[in-house]
């Protein structure tokens, strides 16, 4: 799934803080006693449940600066739009509802169990729990959930969802369920439906982690006679504790409690408010203002406080208190590429990463909020994850001159050589990075000449267009990845793999091609369980750390604050660095 | 008067044409320039992990593959005559006039610029009635008290209202009355004025005060200039001489000359507010035409962008042929050629 | 002999219908202290015409705006001095009884009438406002009553021309339009400023003719303001001449054009194109120009620009001459003796502007 980034904000910053300092932040604590003595403070949130509640009632209050792609769960590839499906929709499998490592688990949700694997990883096959009802009552069914993923495929009407169904699945030519002509819609046969409660996956290859496939809003049942296609959106059918009451496309929608929705069939959701209201298209300043005066108790997209309230936040202890500072499966870096001398020689590439100032690169990020220093592609909420730390970065947190000095000689350029920097240029983070690298290389004699690109069209047209690339002298590239779920598969397949990358441009992958991190991803897919999988990733980390292709910049870490009025709160690492929202409660 | 009114009608259609052709161009003819093909335009709408031929199956849907003018008259032949559009399930009709569908939430752009029309107006129309009274008494009044305490401290307050940027007192007025004193809406508030008036005007309280802050410092000053001026001609002298009391002076005579040209600024301003008063919307979060502009244009959304523009040009067409027809009813020296 | 003795101003109560006294008005500037009009006093009787005289500057209208109270509440303004309208005093009278006054017992027209009439209201309109806000009457009686002063200024056919803008009337019909509006509550005191300036010379003739008749119906006191001594010669029964704010002659009308005294109004007759002069005739022009009202020139404001200058052995440049009677009627402010005045006055000035040659 992928986190919005923050948009940069207005910089209303010196005026805007001191008027709200003078005005002091939200309302302070008084009556916060739900069970035992909840203290606030600052992480109160991370890794363990912050005033654990089973009380139901109230309306719970978000608020987005922008619009979700669709909330229709097979048309959305936004993290927090797949963290508030949880609301409406059951998927198979699901991460569980627990604080610290315990979230990044998949239990089953709509399944009884998890999947159980079969012709060597190739078919995986679920039970659904029975007693499980839609929103009108009519009892869901494995048909239901054939048909969502069949309908999810057609990439031109449901056009923003993620596409590991259509890459796994064995398709045979299926064009999708809205241009099926059989007559019940049912027709792709790799996926079977033997008997009401029982799905069949039948993929083109074996894949280990298909129990994190099965957990995608795309697996949320969709009744067919109930579907209308690119208007499915305007009322999803509720398979969870809550169903769509209003819908304002572009403006508001609130969803109240789904009477079909079966606690006992459902030992995951807490399901506390009678109520959600969702506010669309808010300005970002306003949300983090209404969070803190208590308007306001949720900021769906998480993007976490805006850089003008940050300062502020954390300097008076009594707004400070209600921040939680997660990590996030998500790294920053700078793609150095070899299509482009002479950083085709891998000298010269190391040269980069030694003369790299880290520090500057964390602290352009916000630094000790804003992440980690990293040491190596892969960040450390990914299970499998280890320590790789080839270049002595820990070491030589500004840099290492003399080992950058020793690789340029090594590749031939002993002063150093020319070469662009590109960059987001509608992104000041991202502006100050690379100066920060700009800087530091130059020290040893790289001299790097920035170039800002706009971020909407960055990889469509320009990082991410090989040819553009290359005939422009990108030499580095300025990026950042998060995980579609944290686990090595999710944040390194579009990443590392080689056979990604097309001429067309729209690639994420700009500068990692080895055959060999290749042949460590194919050999991943075929373990058929999640922990037999974990040990490649480390591999390949190192390997691509090896390649010197990717100068790690931020292992990314977000400030959220945290309204006074909300119980039972806690991040979710699973769902990557989001409040776990269906677990949400408030107090009046 | 009736005839130029037709033949400014007829004017207008085809300055709308124009303008529908010159937005079509820079959509496509822009990135063409940088080298980017209508599948890595379609690629912007699609989803991130979209493989080659699925952004190319997106690009026909949104008839991105068509050569310019084909796409160009498919947009004429929408807004005149509809179009069906495809929801996979069925068929979705749009009827004439159709502004189509956006490329991004797939959702027809005529109701939903239909459904913030009101806000913007609203919006408007709050704001403007303040900034009126409040500007134009300003200005007379400094006018009249010209270099007392008032006039300088007026002067001072609308110079600052002139220079301060919306986006800065949205923000900061939002935060101490709002959120900190609670005397006004929270930010994103609006009940539709059917709904409820009261609460229409509460929750747009601060919006319009801020708005009309803006606009009545500008009409401050411009009153105050335009009444120094209009009191020193000699029809003035002769209201005077006249025996007519101050204020009649000051009303009837002075003031009714002074605003005939500030009426045709306000006209336009009018105009133009109405086509999105874009900063005060995506400060208050209003769901208006302006902050719809603003989101269309960051995702390149062609249709909805197309919905915007040809809806503020209309209002800016009318507001120039309102202003220019009620200059000549205003002031009956002035005829319409 | 040089009486040295000025004319003692008026005192006691008032006996002419208009009575100034001394009038002063001064305004002061950044740059200094505007003395435009200093010591003024003269006498208008109902059905007298007063021509006052002057080249821009000289304070002929300032003293016209003052009788009307025009000058108040206009920025910093000193007014001193008397003027009795009907037995009320008015520079030491309320703004508001003043105001009551205006467009009811004195009523002014000014020079250009396509100016001085708002272009917005049509010219019914301002008349009858002028008429109801001195007459509680009904639109209706006020607007029949518009179109009977319409009629009586000579503008024909008044019932359709009454909805007129100004801007739609000719120059001629426009004055008319005003002096409508200026009679439109039967003012006893008719003030006009430059009243011909802005029209043709034939129309001029009309509006003098209109004037004069008004004046005789209504029997008004009418004050007409001008630089030019022709506008005065057929209407005034007596002239005052101004220069730099003060009086320098004061006279019936004969008085003034057959035996004026003082240089300045010797130059301006000089002045006036005749039509009965031969045409190839200069006209006899006065040199220099007028003084700065802020840094009024010592002794005689007009020793400057006078000719005569030096036979006055030096006093015109040290001493301000006092407006000294010659006769029952005629008053001269001059330092030049009266014999030496009269005997230039016969054998210099009348037979150059008799229509000999110009020198």
């Amino acid at each position: 799934m992928r986190r919005r980034t923050a948009v940069p904000a207005v910089a209303v910053g010196v005026t805007l803080g001191m008027v709200l300092a003078a005005c002091g932040g939200g309302s302070d604590e008084g009556g916060d006693n739900q069970s035992g003595k909840a203290e606030a403070k600052q992480n109160a949130a991370v890794g363990q449940i912050f005033k654990p509640s089973t009380k139901k009632g109230g309306t719970i209050r978000y608020a987005n600066a922008d619009d979700f792609d669709s909330v229709d769960p097979g048309d959305t590839y936004y993290g927090y739009a797949w963290d508030f499906a949880r609301y409406y929709c059951r998927s198979l499998t699901m991460f569980d509802t627990k604080p610290g490592d315990e979230g990044n688990k998949i239990v089953p949700d709509l399944a009884e169990s998890l999947g159980t694997p079969s012709d060597g990883g190739k078919t995986w096959t679920y039970k659904l729990r029975s007693g499980v009802k839609f929103e009108d009552g009519t009892p869901i069914t494995s048909k239901d959930v054939k048909y969502a993923v069949e309908r999810s495929l057609d990439k031109s009407v449901l056009k923003n969802g993620p596409t590991y169904f259509n890459d796994l699945l064995d398709l045979q030519g299926y064009p999708g369920a809205f241009k099926d002509p059989s007559p019940d819609k049912l027709g792709l046969k790799a996926i079977e439906t033997p008997d009401d409660q029982t799905i069949v996956f039948h993929l083109k290859e074996a894949f280990g982690g298909f129990d994190y496939i099965a957990m995608l809003p795309a697996t949320c049942p969709v009744p067919r006679d109930k579907d209308t296609g690119s208007k499915y959106k305007e009322h999803v059918v509720s398979s969870g504790p809550y169903m769509f009451d209003t819908y304002e496309a572009g403006k508001s929608f609130s969803l109240k409690r789904n009477p079909n929705w079966d606690p006992a069939t459902d030992p995951h959701r807490a399901a506390l408010p009678d109520r959600i209201e969702m506010q669309l298209h808010v300005n970002a300043n306003d949300i983090d203002n209404r969070l803190m005066s208590g308007d306001l108790d949720v900021d769906v997209q998480s993007i976490g406080v805006q850089a003008a309230t940050q300062a502020q936040i954390l300097n008076d202890p009594n707004l400070a208190k209600n921040t939680d500072n997660p990590t996030l499966a998500r790294t920053w870096f700078a793609a150095i590429n070899p299509d482009v001398a002479p950083l085709d020689n891998i000298d010269c590439r190391k040269a980069v990463l030694y003369a790299a100032d880290h520090d500057g690169y964390l602290r352009a990020f916000g630094g000790s909020v804003g992440g980690e220093l990293p040491t190596s592609l892969l960040p450390p909420s990914i299970p499998g994850w280890q320590d790789i730390d080839l270049y002595n970065f820990k070491e030589h947190k500004t840099g290492d001159p003399e080992a950058a000095k020793q690789s340029l000689q090594a590749c031939g350029q002993p002063n150093g050589f020319s070469t662009n920097l590109a960059y987001r240029s509608d992104r000041p983070t991202e502006k100050a990075a690379a100066e920060a690298l700009q800087a530091s290389l130059a020290k040893v004699g790289i001299k790097a000449t920035l170039k800002g690109y706009p971020s909407g069209d960055y990889f469509a047209l320009y990082a991410g267009k090989p040819s553009y690339a290359k005939s422009n002298n990108l030499g580095i590239m300025l990026h950042g990845w998060g995980a579609d779920w944290p686990d090595g598969y999710g944040f390194l397949s579009q990443l590392v793999d080689s056979r990604t990358i097309r001429e067309s441009g729209g690639n994420y992958n700009l500068t990692v091609k080895d055959p060999e991190i290749d042949k460590l991803l194919d050999e991943a897919r075929t373990k058929t369980s999640i922990e037999a999988q974990q040990p490649f990733w480390a591999q390949i980390d190192k390997k691509v750390m090896e390649d010197a292709t990717i100068l790690p910049g931020v292992w990314a870490k977000v400030l959220l604050y945290r309204p006074t009025r909300l119980t039972n709160v806690y991040v979710n690492e699973g769902l990557g660095g989001y409040y776990d929202f269906v677990q949400l409660g408030v107090q009046e | 008067m009736f005839r130029y009114i037709i033949r400014r009608l007829l004017a207008s259609v085809l300055l709308l044409v124009i303008i529908s052709m010159i937005t079509f161009a820079i959509f496509f003819l822009v990135p063409r320039l940088a080298g980017a093909t209508s599948d890595d335009l379609a690629a912007r709408y699609a989803s991130r992990a979209a493989d080659a031929a699925q952004v190319h199956a997106l690009s026909e849907r949104l008839g991105l593959d068509q050569p310019i003018w084909v796409q160009y008259g498919k947009f004429v032949k929408t807004l005149v005559a509809g179009a069906d559009y495809d929801t996979g399930t069925g068929t979705d009709h749009c009827s004439a006039p159709c502004l189509g569908y956006s490329f991004v939430t797939q959702n027809p752009v005529g109701p939903e610029l239909l459904d913030r029309l009101p806000v913007t107006a609203s919006l408007a129309a709050g704001a403007c009635v303040l900034w009126l009274l409040g500007g134009v008494a300003t200005g007379v009044m400094s006018a009249l008290r010209k270099g007392s305490v008032f006039d300088r401290a007026a002067m001072g307050t609308a110079l600052a209202g002139v220079s301060l940027p919306i986006f800065f007192t949205g923000l900061v007025t939002l935060s101490v009355f709002s959120y900190s004193l609670g005397w006004t809406a929270p930010g994103g508030s609006y009940t539709p004025l059917t709904q409820n008036p009261a609460q229409w005007a509460y929750d747009l309280l601060l919006p319009w005060i801020c708005l009309a802050f803006l606009y009545a410092a500008a009409y401050a000053r411009l009153t105050r200039s335009g009444m120094l001026e209009t009191m020193g001609e000699d029809f003035i002298r002769t209201a005077r001489a006249k025996g007519l009391p101050e204020r009649t002076v000051v009303v009837k005579h002075a003031l009714r000359s002074t605003l005939t040209p500030i009426t045709t600024i306000f006209g336009l301003d009018l105009g133009l507010l109405l086509g999105g008063a874009v900063l005060t919307e995506s400060t208050f979060s209003l769901p208006g035409i302006g902050k719809y502009a603003v989101d269309a244009i960051n995702a390149h959304d062609l249709p909805k962008i197309l919905g915007v523009v040809l809806v503020a040009t209309i209002f800016i067409i009318l507001a120039n042929l309102i202003v220019d027809v009620l200059y000549a009813v205003i002031d009956p020296r002035v005829r319409l050629s | 002999m040089t009486p040295n003795e000025s004319t003692p101003t008026a005192v006691g109560t008032p006996t002419a219908f208009l009575d100034v006294r001394d009038l002063r008005v001064h305004f002061p500037t950044d740059d200094g202290l505007v003395r435009a009009v200093d010591g003024v006093s003269f006498t208008v009787d109902r059905g007298e015409t007063l021509g006052i005289v002057g080249e821009s500057g000289s304070g002929k209208s300032v003293t016209s705006l003052a009788i009307m109270g025009l000058n108040r509440g206009r920025g910093p303004v000193h007014t001193s001095g008397e003027v009795w309208l009907d037995g009320e005093e008015l520079i030491g009278a309320s703004a508001e009884s003043v105001r009551r006054l205006r467009g009811k017992k004195m009523a002014m027209i000014f020079q250009d009438p396509l100016t001085a009439m708002h272009p917005h209201y049509t010219v019914g309109h301002q008349i009858i406002e002028a008429y109801r806000i001195h007459n509680p009457v009904s639109k209706a009686v006020a607007r029949k009553h518009a179109i009977d002063m319409l009629g009586r200024v000579g503008i024909p056919r008044p019932e359709r021309r009454v909805d007129d803008y100004p801007h739609q009337f000719s120059g001629g019909m426009r004055q008319r339009a005003m002096i409508a509006m200026a009679l439109s509550c039967d003012p006893e005191l008719l003030i006009a400023d430059e009243p011909t300036t802005a029209l043709d010379v034939t129309v001029q003739a009309q509006i003098l003719d209109l004037m004069r008749n008004l004046q005789e119906e209504f029997n008004s006191a009418l004050i007409i303001i001008t630089h030019d001594l022709g506008v005065v010669a057929e209407l005034a029964d007596r002239i005052m001449v101004m220069y730099a704010g003060r009086c320098i002659e004061y006279g019936t009308a004969v008085d003034v054009f057959e035996r004026p005294e003082h240089p300045y109004t010797w130059g301006l007759l000089g002045s006036v194109p005749r039509l009965d002069r031969a045409t190839t005739a200069r006209l006899i022009p006065i040199q220099g120009t007028p003084p700065s009202l802020i840094q009024l020139p010592s002794g005689c404001s007009f020793h400057p620009r006078c000719p005569y200058e030096p036979r006055t052995n030096g006093r015109s440049r040290t001493q301000m001459p006092e407006l000294v009677a010659v006769s029952g009627t005629h008053q001269v402010r001059c330092h030049l003796p009266v014999a030496e005045r009269r005997s230039i006055w016969e054998k210099e000035i009348r037979a150059k502007l008799a229509g000999g040659e110009a020198s």
